[in-house]
C-alpha cells in the first residue's frame, strides 16, 4: 500500500493535515510571522504570569524619587510614585492580559455559538441571528464602552463584559461562513444520510473542522480586546484598583511625565502594549491565512524550469 | 523524412517542498508524424501531463528537464525558454486539462481569442475579430456567440472555444490534455468528432493525452502507454489491443469495461511506485502477473518488438533470446 | 402480470414472487425557481422545475439496477429522493413493501440502516480527522448498535476485511489522506456494510478512480450483490452499466425513456436516444469503429421542456406527431424480453 502521487502541475490538491498536532502547530512552526508572533506572545505571557516571583522589586515599593531616570538598577527608570518600571510593566501586563483573555472568552462563547447555530441550521434561524449580529455590529465600540463604564462604574468585571459583547460579531460571521461550507461537504451529508442527529454532526464533524479557525479568530480578538482595555484605562475609565498597562500610561500622563521629560514612564508601557497586540495579530493572521481552504495549484509558467545536459542512456528512439 | 515532433530521452524532475526530488518523467522518447494522431495513455501520476507540458516548455520553476525535443529536426529544448517561446502556440499548441474552466469570466470569449491573436502578432483590431469569427466557426460556434461571456456557454461549447484558441496561430501540432473528461458522453463524442475533422481539414498532428483507452482506440492511429514516468509500450492502436507486448497494456485493456462481450473487467491490484525514490528493477513488477527473476533488479529497456511497435518488458527479451 | 400502463414497465416481480425491495412509482421531484424581486412584485406565477417527472422502477434483492443518463437528466435527484434525502413532490417510494414517501423522520431513522448511499467523491466522503476505525464505527454509534466496545471493534475489523482491505490492522489507524482513492471508497463501503443494509445506492461510485482500480471496487459491489444486497447504481458510463447491471433504465430530462434487462437494452435498444447514446460510446477494440450517431446540441435545461416527446428536437427519426404526442413507456414491437419498455411511438 503506497500513497498515490498526483502529478504536480495543473491539478489542485488540498493540503493534507500533516501532523497530529494539526494545522495550528504546523503553521506556528513553518511561517516566520507566526513563529515570531507566538514567541513574543509567549514571552510576554510568561513574564506576566510569573510576575509575582520574578519581578525585581515590589509593586508598591518605592525605590527612588518620582520619575527617577533609567539606571543600572532600574533599566527603565521609575514612575511617578518612584516604583520600578520593569516591575510595573510585568504586573501591568498581567491585568491587560487577564482582561484580554476574559473578554475574548466571553466573545468567543457568544460568537461561536451564534455562528455555529446560524451556519448549521440556515434558513430563518440564520436570518434572525444575522440580523441581531448586524445590530450589534453597528454599535460604535468606544462610545458605548465609555457610556457603560460611566454608568455602571469601572470595575474589571464590567469592562470584561462590555468588551466581550462588542467583539463577538466578527467571530460569529467568520464561524458562520466556515460552518456553512463544512456543512456542504460530502462526509457531513453522509453522516446525515446515515441518520446522525444534529448534535452529533456538529460535535463530531463540524466543530473539529471549525476549531482551528476559531483559534485564529480568538487570537485576533485578544489583540482587539487588549487594545480596547488599554484605551478605556487610558481614558480614565479603567478599574482604578487594578494597574493595567493602560493605567500605567494614564498615570504617567496625569502626573505630567511628558513635561518632566520622563519618556521612560510612557514609551515602554506603550511599546509593550504594541508588542502584545502586534504579536497576537501576527499569529492570528498567519493562522487565518493557513486555514483558508488553500488549494495548492501549481501555475503553468514559462521561463521557469531548469535545463540539465543530456544524461547518457541507451534507448531505442522511435 | 524525420518526424514532425520527436522527443529523445525526455526527463523531468521536480523539487519537492520538503526536500528531495520527484522523478516524474523518466526517459520518454516518442515521435509524431505530420497529420498523425498519437494517444498518450496512462493513469494518474504516470507523467503524461508533465510530458505534454515539457513539450510546450511550460513547467514551473521547481522543475528540471533534460533530453531533446525535436521540432522538424531542430532541438527546441536546448535553449529552454529562448528556443521554446518562438514555437509556442505558433507551431505547437495545447488545450490544457480543464481549459474550459480557465476562461477569464469578466471578458467575452471573442475578446480572449482576439487577445491571443494580437499577442502573437497575427492580426489586430478588425482583422483579428474576423479571424476570431473564422476560428469559432471552424469549431462549430455560431458567430453571434463571440460577444458572450464564458458563463453563458455550456461546458461543451467552452471546450470548443478552448480548441479554437489553441488553433489561433495555425499550429502544426495540437496537444489535447484530457479534452473530454468531465463532459457527458454525447458531448464527448461531439468534441472527438470535432478534433477528428479539424485534424483532417487542417492537417494537424494530434497528441491526445488521456486516461481513457477506448477514446484512444477510436480516435488515434497510434498509442503510447506510460507507467510510473516511463514509456512502457508504443505502437498502432490495433497492435496495442490485439497484440500487446507489455503486461500493463494488456491488463489495462482488461480492466476497461466494454459495452459488448462477456465477463467482468479485472482490476490491477496494488498501486504505482513512488517516484520520489530510486526504484530497482521493473516499476510494474509488484503488480505484474508474469514477473520473473530478472524483473526484480533489472530495468527493462524500450525495445522494438515489431515494425513500429516497441515495449519495455523482459518477457520480450526472453522471447527474442529463445528465438536465437 | 405486467400491465401496459405508464410507468409500470420497470417493476419486475422478484424471483420469489414477493414484492421488490425498492419500488418507485410515478416519482415527481420539483424545485421552485426563484422569481426575484421583480418577479415577485409583478406577481409572476411561481415556476417549478420538474427535475424528476414521473419515474417508476424497482430494485430487487441481489439485483443491480443502473440508472444511466447525461447530466441534468434527474438520475441523482431520483436516487436522493429514494433515500428521502430530498423530498418528493408526488409519487410513491416503497421499501420492503412499506410506503416510506411520507414517513416522518422519527420512523424513518431506523430504516436508514437498511438503505445506504455511496458517494462519487472518495476524497470528500470521509471526515479527514477520523481514522478508518472511527469512520467505520460511527454508524454503529449513531444507531446504538454493536454492543460493547470490544464487540464493535470486532465488527469494524470484519467490515474492513470484507471490503478487501487486508490485513485490516494495517488500515484501521490510518487517516484518509494516507489512502488512495480506491481504498477510501472501500472504507466508505465498509462504513455502510457495518449496518447490514439491504439496499445500497451507489452514485457514480468509481468515476473519480483510476481505471485499473475501478474494476476492483465494482467487483466488490458485485460480490456484495451476490450475497443479497440490492444495488441502485447511478452512472453516466454505459459500458460499466452494460457489464454490471441486470437492468438498465435510461433517463432523459426527468423521465425514463427506456428500461429493461441490461443485455437487451445494449444489444437491442428501441428508443432513438438509447440508440444514439450506445453508438457514441467508445469501444476498446479499434476494429470496432462503427459510425457513431452524434446528436447535435445538448439537452435543453429542465425549465424549457419541449412539447410532446421531450426528445423530439434532437431525435434523428422524429416525425410530425412527435411534437404533439408525449409517449408512454410501452413494450416495443421488436422487444425480445417481456420487461422491455420504451417511450417512443415509433418503437
Amino acid at each position: 500500500m503506497s500513497i498515490v502521487i498526483n502529478e504536480p502541475g495543473l491539478i489542485a490538491e488540498p493540503e493534507p493535515i500533516r501532523s497530529r498536532g494539526g494545522i495550528v502547530w504546523d503553521t506556528i512552526r513553518r511561517r516566520p510571522s507566526a513563529t515570531i508572533g507566538a514567541t513574543v506572545l509567549s514571552l510576554i505571557i510568561v513574564c506576566a504570569v510569573l510576575a509575582p516571583w520574578i519581578a525585581p522589586y515590589g509593586l508598591h515599593e518605592q525605590v527612588g524619587p518620582p520619575f527617577g531616570p533609567p539606571s543600572w538598577e532600574h533599566p527603565l527608570g521609575l514612575d511617578d510614585g518612584g516604583i520600578d518600571m520593569v516591575t510595573l510593566l510585568m504586573w501591568g501586563a498581567r491585568i491587560s492580559l487577564v482582561v484580554g483573555f476574559a473578554a475574548t472568552l466571553v466573545s468567543m462563547l457568544i460568537g461561536g455559538t451564534i455562528g455555529v447555530t446560524a451556519g448549521y441550521f440556515g434558513g430563518k434561524v440564520d436570518g434572525v441571528l444575522m440580523r441581531i449580529t448586524d445590530y450589534f455590529l453597528v454599535i460604535p465600540d468606544v462610545p458605548l464602552m465609555i457610556v457603560v463604564a460611566a454608568i455602571w462604574g469601572p470595575s474589571l468585571f464590567h469592562i470584561v463584559i462590555v468588551i466581550g459583547i462588542l467583539l463577538w460579531t466578527s467571530t460569529a460571521r467568520v464561524i458562520r461562513a466556515q460552518v456553512k461550507s463544512v456543512r456542504e461537504r460530502v462526509y457531513v451529508k453522509r453522516a446525515r444520510a446515515l441518520g446522525a442527529g444534529h448534535v452529533r454532526i456538529v460535535m463530531r464533524h463540524v466543530l473539529p473542522q471549525v476549531a482551528p479557525l476559531l483559534i485564529a479568530n480568538t487570537v485576533l480578538t485578544i489583540a482587539v480586546a487588549v487594545f480596547d482595555e488599554t484605551a478605556l484605562a487610558f481614558l480614565g475609565l479603567g478599574d482604578p484598583s487594578r494597574i493595567s498597562l493602560g493605567k500605567v500610561i494614564e498615570n504617567a500622563f496625569q502626573r505630567a511625565a511628558i513635561s518632566s521629560g520622563a519618556w521612560w514612564a510612557i514609551v515602554p508601557p506603550g511599546v509593550v502594549v504594541a508588542l502584545l497586540i502586534l504579536s497576537c495579530s501576527l499569529l492570528g493572521q498567519a493562522l487565518e491565512d493557513a486555514l483558508n481552504p488553500r488549494l495548492r495549484v501549481a501555475h503553468v509558467s514559462a521561463r521557469g524550469f531548469r535545463l540539465r545536459p543530456l544524461v547518457g542512456r541507451n534507448a531505442d528512439a522511435l | 523524412m524525420s518526424a514532425l515532433l520527436e522527443t529523445e530521452d525526455l526527463q523531468v524532475w521536480f523539487d519537492l517542498p520538503g526536500g528531495g526530488t520527484l522523478h516524474a518523467v523518466q526517459g520518454v522518447s516518442l515521435g509524431l508524424e505530420r497529420g498523425e494522431r498519437l494517444g498518450l495513455v496512462g493513469e494518474s501520476g504516470c507523467g503524461k501531463t508533465t510530458t505534454a507540458l515539457a513539450l510546450m516548455g511550460l513547467l514551473p520553476a521547481n522543475a528540471t528537464v533534460s533530453g531533446r525535443v525535436l521540432l522538424d529536426g531542430t532541438d527546441i529544448l536546448r535553449g529552454a525558454e529562448e528556443t521554446m517561446r518562438p514555437h509556442r502556440w505558433v507551431d505547437l499548441s495545447m488545450v490544457f486539462q480543464g481549459a474550459m474552466n480557465a476562461f477569464n469570466p469578466v471578458k467575452t470569449v471573442g475578446s480572449q481569442i482576439v487577445e491571443v491573436l494580437e499577442l502573437h502578432q497575427r492580426a489586430v483590431g478588425r482583422a483579428a475579430r474576423l479571424r476570431t469569427g473564422e476560428l469559432l466557426a471552424a469549431v462549430g460556434i455560431p458567430d453571434d456567440r463571440a460577444d458572450r461571456y464564458p458563463h453563458e456557454f455550456s461546458g461543451g461549447m467552452r471546450q470548443r472555444a478552448a480548441i479554437a484558441m489553441a488553433l489561433a496561430c495555425n499550429p502544426s501540432v495540437l496537444i489535447a490534455d484530457e479534452p473530454t473528461t468531465a463532459l457527458d458522453v454525447m458531448v464527448q463524442a461531439q468534441i472527438l468528432e470535432l478534433l477528428d475533422s479539424l485534424c483532417r481539414d487542417f492537417g494537424l498532428a494530434l497528441l491526445l493525452v488521456t486516461h481513457d483507452l477506448p477514446v484512444v482506440a477510436q480516435l488515434c492511429d497510434r498509442g503510447a502507454v506510460m507507467y510510473a514516468g516511463e514509456l512502457v509500450e508504443h505502437g498502432s492502436v490495433d497492435a496495442l489491443f490485439h497484440a500487446p507486448c507489455h503486461p500493463y497494456t494488456r491488463l489495462l485493456f482488461a480492466a476497461t469495461p466494454d459495452l459488448h462481450g462477456d465477463g467482468l473487467p479485472a482490476s490491477i491490484p496494488g498501486a504505482p511506485p513512488r517516484l520520489d525514490r530510486q526504484n530497482e528493477g521493473c516499476p510494474f513488477r509488484p503488480r505484474c502477473d508474469r514477473a520473473f527473476a530478472r524483473c526484480v533488479d533489472q530495468r527493462p529497456l524500450l525495445r522494438t518488438v515489431a515494425p513500429e511497435h516497441g515495449a519495455a518488458c523482459h518477457l520480450n527479451d526472453v522471447a527474442a533470446e529463445v528465438a536465437h | 402480470m405486467s400491465s401496459e400502463r405508464r410507468g409500470c414497465g420497470g417493476r419486475a416481480l422478484s424471483s420469489n414472487g414477493a414484492g421488490a425491495l425498492l419500488d418507485v412509482e410515478d416519482l415527481v421531484v420539483a424545485y421552485p425557481i426563484a422569481r426575484g424581486l421583480a418577479g415577485a412584485v409583478r406577481r409572476r406565477p411561481e415556476q417549478r422545475v420538474l427535475a424528476v417527472d414521473g419515474v417508476s422502477f424497482s430494485v430487487d434483492r441481489g439485483e443491480l439496477v443502473a440508472l444511466v443518463g447525461e447530466s441534468g437528466c434527474g438520475k441523482t435527484t431520483t436516487a436522493q429522493a429514494v433515500l428521502r434525502l430530498v423530498e418528493a413532490t408526488s409519487g410513491r417510494v416503497s421499501f420492503d413493501g412499506r410506503d416510506i414517501t411520507e414517513l416522518p423522520n422519527r420512523a424513518l431513522r431506523p430504516l436508514r440502516r437498511s438503505m445506504q448511499i455511496i458517494y462519487q467523491d472518495p476524497y470528500e466522503s470521509l471526515d479527514p480527522r477520523m481514522t478508518v476505525r472511527d469512520a467505520v464505527e460511527e454508524p454503529m454509534l449513531i444507531h446504538g448498535l454493536g454492543g460493547s466496545r470490544a464487540d464493535r471493534r470486532e465488527l469494524v475489523r470484519e467490515a474492513v476485511a470484507r471490503v478487501e482491505l487486508t490485513p485490516p490492522d494495517l488500515f484501521l489507524e490510518r487517516y484518509p489522506h494516507e489512502l488512495s482513492g480506491g481504498q477510501r471508497q472501500r472504507v466508505a463501503i465498509a462504513a455502510s456494510l457495518v449496518l447490514e443494509p439491504e439496499l445500497l445506492v451507489a452514485d457514480e461510485p468509481v468515476s473519480m478512480l483510476d481505471v485499473s482500480v475501478r474494476a476492483g471496487v465494482l467487483n466488490l459491489l458485485d460480490r456484495l450483490r451476490q450475497e443479497g444486497l440490492g444495488i441502485l447504481m447511478i452512472t453516466h458510463d454505459l459500458s460499466t452499466a452494460a457489464r454490471y447491471a441486470h437492468r438498465i433504465a435510461v433517463m432523459y430530462l426527468g423521465r425514463i425513456v427506456e428500461i429493461g434487462p441490461a443485455s437487451e437494452i445494449v444489444e437491442n435498444p428501441q428508443h432513438p436516444y438509447t440508440k444514439a447514446l450506445l453508438s457514441v460510446v467508445p469501444r476498446r477494440d479499434p476494429r470496432d469503429r462503427k459510425r457513431p450517431q452524434v446528436l447535435t446540441g445538448e439537452a435543453p435545461d429542465a425549465t424549457r421542456i419541449p412539447s410532446g416527446c421531450r426528445f423530439h428536437p434532437r431525435c434523428p427519426v422524429a416525425i410530425e406527431e412527435c411534437r404533439a404526442h408525449d409517449p408512454e413507456l410501452l413494450r416495443p414491437r421488436n422487444a425480445v424480453s417481456p420487461d422491455h419498455r420504451a417511450a417512443c411511438i415509433l418503437a
